[in-house]
């Protein structure tokens, strides 16, 4: 009995059982464990992929029994980048809450962000007083958001088949993209800029100009990736037929966006059910009826440009409604700073830090009180969902009338989704495992959150 | 339906009661600041604010809601099941005449709940075929209610929403797993179970999901700390975040 045994640890030795034989392989000796499973005579192995390895997308662990080429038996371990996002949410304001959500799944914060967010609106009973501005804003920045997020998920794709040139075109379309965001919100990841209420300030000018020139770029590096993905017959053969989830399959494992729409369901839940006005926009929800890793490529570089499409209006709307507030006019729940972009990043404005601190008595306290404790929300629960770029994206959350949230759950689309890993995978070859988790696109920070 | 308690109160509006106990006040707060006893000097140690979650609305609920629960009635008695035993209160909230927003909230009898789920996914009418997962609550002074699993339900068919919640005693946390009827919950079981330790009887294989396999203890759950240690910047102590001012 050593001393750690039955306390809490996360790198336990596993389970040391001399019946088993186990091959470890870290360096370049492969030949050699070929060799000593070749002794042994038996086809059928259990091969543990992950949780560091370059092509499962993250810290995900695969464990698959092989039988030649052919993989059996599928299975995920994930878990290796639990941070305890939402237990920590119950520790601070609903302000500060932000900052938390935003950082679960780091390729689409604003999705996390604004669920959360529009659930908290609810439950304060403000849903309807936010301004029309700020969800013009979210909207902006989560369609750019989704592009953003399309782009890493065809890239590494790609990259892991070996194809580097696709990965190199979509980081550098997403770098376009995270320089919008970088002039919005003053940071390329972990925003935080959507708050209960509307968001953190208004856009800087020169916005239209600057999106202008990105959206230009962005399509000519999409059609770049269309090109190079879609003309190559070794990327066509390799994805057609590859990673099959059927209609049936991809509702009874709840498996939503991209993958859903691939298997022929228009399910979207800007259309099902809008949210931030989404039922005043022009788009469409593209489909499929192949299921297959292909056709979600397809749909991905498509509703790519679905979403430039929606960002241009919100960029026109933005024009129309220039000046009108972006935040609820509710001075006791409205953040009390009004934010600037100094020359040491974003951060109170200068006039509002004379007006508290030189000024006005009440303004000072008024500020404090909101910013240390925050402000109450009524009790009760809500489930917000949103159109995440990997699926239908919840948020629960429950609030007992205090400052900080009671509970806050997320319904991650990534989690749910890699459920169907076996499904898609089993009977299948070990090569195809690769692509078939990458056309799920599982982002592991939000699987674990 | 009239109903006669052991104090020998008949229960008001009868068929619109339901035979739930009234739980609304979930907990009782004291104190302004989270500080007790002699350390509170701030002259706000007397206040009293208990902690009122919404309870079961009236009828009618308004919109679809009075359809679905009347169906769901319905179903559940033709497949053999009491759904008044079944479906412990509905609730509206906030209720339908006051707003667009308003969320449809099922609260069921653990024993009932898969017949529940089945009815909800097969029937024509009501046809919730997407589940959203499973998500715990723990409430530890609602008395032998003190676990709650939330199970969102969405129907594409008819494009609405509801909620199923189901709540279990500390000491008997067991509710029947709904893999059977939403497939898909098996991972969020999983995770309601690591988090909140709640028993899913008859899951396929109740493992932990997030936290490692030998880790003692629910961390979602109010009883258990944030944990954390105090970090000193420029001087000054910070505590970490469970031990901080908080506001009761």
């Amino acid at each position: 009995m050593t001393p750690s045994q039955g306390r809490p640890h996360a790198t336990k030795a596993p389970v040391d059982d001399a019946g088993l034989p186990s091959f470890e392989a870290s360096g370049g000796d492969w030949d050699e464990i070929a060799a000593e499973i070749a002794e042994l005579g038996e086809e059928r192995i259990v091969v543990n992929m992950g949780p560091q390895h370059p092509s499962t997308h993250g810290v995900l662990r695969l464990m698959l029994e092989i039988d030649g080429e052919t993989v059996t038996e599928a299975r995920c371990g994930i878990g290796y980048l639990h941070t305890g996002i939402e237990k920590n949410m119950e520790f601070r304001t609903w302000t500060q809450g932000v900052t938390f959500c935003t950082r679960m799944d780091y390729l689409a914060p604003f999705f996390q962000e604004t669920a959360y967010c529009l659930a908290v609106e609810r439950l304060l009973g403000v849903a309807d007083d936010v301004p029309e501005r700020a969800q013009v804003i979210r909207v902006l920045l989560m369609e750019l958001n989704r592009v953003a997020s399309h782009l890493v998920c065809l890239g590494t794709g790609g990259n892991e088949m070996g194809a580097t040139t696709v990965m190199t075109i979509s980081f550098t379309a997403r770098e376009e993209i995270l320089r919008i965001f970088e002039m919005i919100t003053g940071l390329r990841m972990n925003h935080a800029f959507v708050r209960p209420g509307g968001v953190a300030q208004d856009v800087p000018a020169g916005l239209a100009q600057e999106f202008a020139r990105v959206d230009t770029e962005v399509r000519k590096y999409i059609k770049q990736l269309t090109d190079l993905m879609l003309a190559n017959p070794i990327f066509v053969s390799r994805l057609k037929g590859t990673g099959h989830l059927s209609l049936a399959g991809a509702m009874a494992l709840g498996v939503t966006g991209p993958v859903l729409r691939s298997a022929g369901l228009p399910y979207d839940v800007r259309k099902a059910n809008p949210y931030c006005g989404y039922e005043t926009y022009d788009f469409e929800v593209p489909t499929s009826t192949d299921a297959d890793a292909y056709s979600r490529v397809v749909l991905r570089i498509e509703e790519c440009y679905q979403s430039l499409k929606i960002a241009a209006q919100c960029i026109e709307r933005l024009e129309k409604s220039t000046g009108e507030p972006v935040m609820v006019a509710d001075r006791k729940i409205a953040w009390p700073a009004q934010l600037a972009i100094g020359t040491d990043g974003m951060g109170n404005s200068l006039d509002h830090i004379k007006e508290i601190m030189g000024e006005s008595m009440e303004s000072l306290i008024h500020h404090f009180k909101l910013v240390t404790e925050g402000f109450r929300v009524p009790t009760g629960q809500v489930f917000q969902t949103v159109e995440h770029p990997r699926g239908e994206l919840g948020a629960h959350i429950v609030s007992d009338g205090g400052t900080r949230p009671y509970r806050a759950h997320f319904r991650d689309p990534s989690f749910n989704n890699l459920q169907a890993v076996a499904l898609m995978c089993e009977g299948g070859q070990v090569a195809d495992v690769v692509v078939a988790v990458a056309s799920l696109d599982p982002v592991l920070g939000g699987v674990d959150r | 339906m009239t109903d006669v308690t052991p104090g020998g109160d008949v229960e008001a509006l009868a068929g619109t009661e339901r035979r739930r106990p009234p739980l609304e006040v979930v907990e009782v707060r004291t104190g302004m600041f989270g500080v007790h006893g002699t350390g509170d000097t701030s002259g706000f140690g007397g206040l009293v604010r208990p902690v009122v979650m919404p309870s079961a609305s009236p009828r009618p609920y308004g919109g679809w809601y009075d359809e679905v629960v009347d169906v769901l009635a319905e179903v559940l008695a033709e497949a053999g099941v009491d759904a008044d035993a079944a479906i412990e209160s509905v609730l509206v909230d906030p209720p339908f005449a006051s707003s667009t927003r308003s969320e449809l909230t099922l609260h069921v009898a653990p024993e009932h709940l898969v017949a529940v789920c089945q009815a909800l996914r097969d029937d024509q009418d009501l046809r919730f075929e997407l589940s959203l997962g499973v998500s715990g609550v723990h409430y530890p002074s609602e008395t032998g209610r003190e676990l709650h699993a939330v199970y969102h339900l969405t129907s594409i068919t008819h494009g609405r929403n509801l909620r199923l919640e189901v709540a279990v005693p500390d000491a008997d946390p067991h509710i029947p797993t709904t893999t059977t009827v939403y497939p898909t919950n098996d991972w969020h079981e999983r995770e309601t179970w690591d988090f909140f330790g709640i028993i899913f009887d008859g899951h396929p294989a109740l493992a932990r999901i997030e936290m490692p396999d030998d880790w003692p203890g629910h961390p979602q759950r109010k009883d258990y700390p944030l944990g954390g240690i105090p970090v000193e910047y420029k001087g000054a102590t910070v505590p970490p975040p469970d031990t901080r001012r908080s506001y009761s």
